[in-house]
């Protein structure tokens, strides 16, 4: 059994808001999809993050002095919107995981494996 | 011997991979291993004869070696299971019982092989990663003629093979057989590198013969294996039709001096008549199904050719028509390419150079047949100056000393009498 990371990458805009006709739609989509990960015993952790915005980057220099910045550490367009750790007997697993998350979410979502 | 000892290899090297893979879980200690066996095999063959069963041979020396290596290395069981990076489900590591018999050995072997390709052309990894892969464990070419083949540089083609096997192997992919669900995603990556292994037979890219039959054979093998176990696939069919129409043509295609010979001079009486019935009964099936895909229609064309019992006598205008739905279905500038070289037969050198010269010549300007096309239409066209550059260009991108020495006595047969 390896664990999996499933990520889901969005626009740095996306804002959670549960009100939307869309949410309305994926929230009952991704509930159903962690009750089938927990009901097969795949589950390991998951969940969904706050925008990108609310993150904070903390870096340590030679002399282990630590600096702080506002805002995520990758200045791309897409962020990590929330993940799952999946455990699966192989990648073909994981990647059928994968499969119901994009449905899921209706976002793309990466799949990679965890160092042994 | 060591003609022999080079086809055994070329035809071997794949499947005893491909088994060895499965009983040591992993490509590259696979990889070690057959040519490990290979070696001893060149020292011990010359002087003891060739076995009966050579690949079985270097399956089981191979693995031998393999095992008794791991089990010195290290406490048995620990280093042994951490070699297995990739799974192995279901699957009984010791195949001796199935090396027992030769007829259990091939049936054994032929669905290692299908694993492998499988693996090879994951389609979690990119398709020039798959098609390298594919060429180098299943059809054991070496890294520098995979990148000739691309016309990408070594060091990138070998980066892309390691990547590619990394992946497979931090991700725990696992070496079997796509279930039924799974087939038909799978199938279009495995095919267009199954054709990839012929062409490259075909013409090959090393050595002093213009074809290497065991690529090919290898290739139309592999297709067979694959329309067997998915008869239902029009375009799995349709390779393997086109494989078998393209291979009947192969004696023909090959002067007794070794000469490359142009569809227009070759004797069709050579043509073998087997493989053409065949690939006709091909082209016939999965035409039936109504599901036109590329390599039908490139079967299609390769079949009408196979009718005609001359050159001149070809049916051309259907010829063009079929490479107008093949430019739909795959509009590349390759297939333009050959397009308008029918186009050339159907309305004469200068049409064909004029639909040439509408392609994008950017993607085209390394590619050989290119210039070779352009070459022999320009002189046809009485445009021999530019016939000329269009020959050296040609020659300079041929790696096939056939091949250039065909170019070679064309451009002579320019240049002399001016």
């Amino acid at each position: 059994m390896t664990n999996y990371l499933i990520s889901v990458w969005h626009d740095e805009e996306y804002e959670v808001d549960f009100t939307t006709e869309d949410m309305a739609r994926i929230g009952p989509q991704v509930d159903a999809f962690n009750e089938e990960l927990q009901a097969s015993g795949a589950w390991v952790f998951g969940g969904g993050l706050n925008p990108a915005s609310s993150a904070t980057v903390l870096r340590a220099d030679a002399a282990k002095d630590v600096s702080m910045t506002d805002g995520p550490s990758a200045e791309t367009k897409e962020q990590m919107g929330g993940f799952w750790v999946v455990g699966a007997a192989d990648f073909d697993e994981a990647l059928e995981w994968g499969r119901k998350a994009t449905v899921a979410c209706e976002g793309p979502v990466e799949v990679r494996p965890f160092q042994e | 011997m060591s003609d022999t000892f080079e086809a055994v290899y070329r035809q071997e090297v794949g499947r005893c991979t491909a088994t060895l893979i499965r009983v040591l879980g992993d490509v590259d200690l696979a990889e070690e291993a057959v040519a490990e066996a290979f070696v001893i095999a060149a020292e011990r063959w010359p002087q003891d004869g060739m076995p009966p069963n050579p690949g079985g041979w270097i399956t089981t020396t191979a693995r031998n070696r393999a095992i008794n290596r791991l089990k010195r290395e290290s406490s048995r069981d620990d280093r042994h299971r951490a070699a297995h990076h990739l799974h192995t489900p279901d699957m009984d590591p010791d195949p001796d019982p199935e090396l027992d018999s030769l007829d259990a050995f091939v049936d054994v072997v032929a669905d290692d092989q299908l694993r492998l390709i499988f693996l090879c052309c994951h389609p979690a990894l990119a398709p020039d990663a798959q098609v390298a892969l594919t060429l180098r464990l299943l059809g054991g070419l070496e890294t520098p003629e995979i990148a000739r083949a691309f016309v990408v540089p070594e060091a990138t083609l070998a980066q892309r093979i390691v990547r590619a096997k990394r992946k497979l192997r931090d991700n725990h992919a696992s070496y079997r057989i796509p279930r039924a669900a799974e087939l038909p995603e799978r199938l279009g990556a495995v095919l267009a590198a199954l054709y990839l292994i012929f062409t490259e037979g075909h013409t090959a890219t090393s050595g002093d013969a213009l074809v290497r039959t065991d690529l090919t054979a290898e290739a139309i093998r592999l297709g067979r294996v694959v329309v067997e176990l998915m008869p239902d696939e029009p375009e799995a069919v349709g390779l393997l039709a086109l494989m078998v129409l393209t291979e009947a043509r192969r004696a023909a295609r090959i002067a007794p001096d070794g000469a490359m010979v142009r569809l227009a001079d070759q004797d069709r009486v050579l043509w073998d008549r087997e493989l053409i019935d065949e690939g006709h009964d091909l082209v016939r099936a999965c035409l039936r199904r109504d599901q036109p895909g590329p390599f039908q229609v490139q079967a299609a064309i390769a079949a009408v050719h196979a009718d005609a019992a001359s050159f001149g006598q070809t049916d051309w205008t259907q010829v063009v028509a079929l490479y107008d739905q093949l430019l739909a279905l795959r509009p590349t500038a390759v297939v333009a390419l050959n397009r308008a070289v029918a186009i050339a037969e159907a309305d004469g050198p200068d049409a064909g150079l004029r639909t040439i010269d509408g392609i994008d010549a950017d993607q085209l300007v390394e590619f050989q047949p290119y210039h070779a096309a352009r070459a022999d239409l320009l002189a046809r066209a009485g445009r021999a100056h530019e016939a000329v550059d269009a020959y050296r260009a040609a020659i300079r991108l041929t790696t096939n000393p056939t091949e250039r020495d065909f170019l070679a006595r064309q451009l002579d047969g320019l240049v002399d009498p001016a």
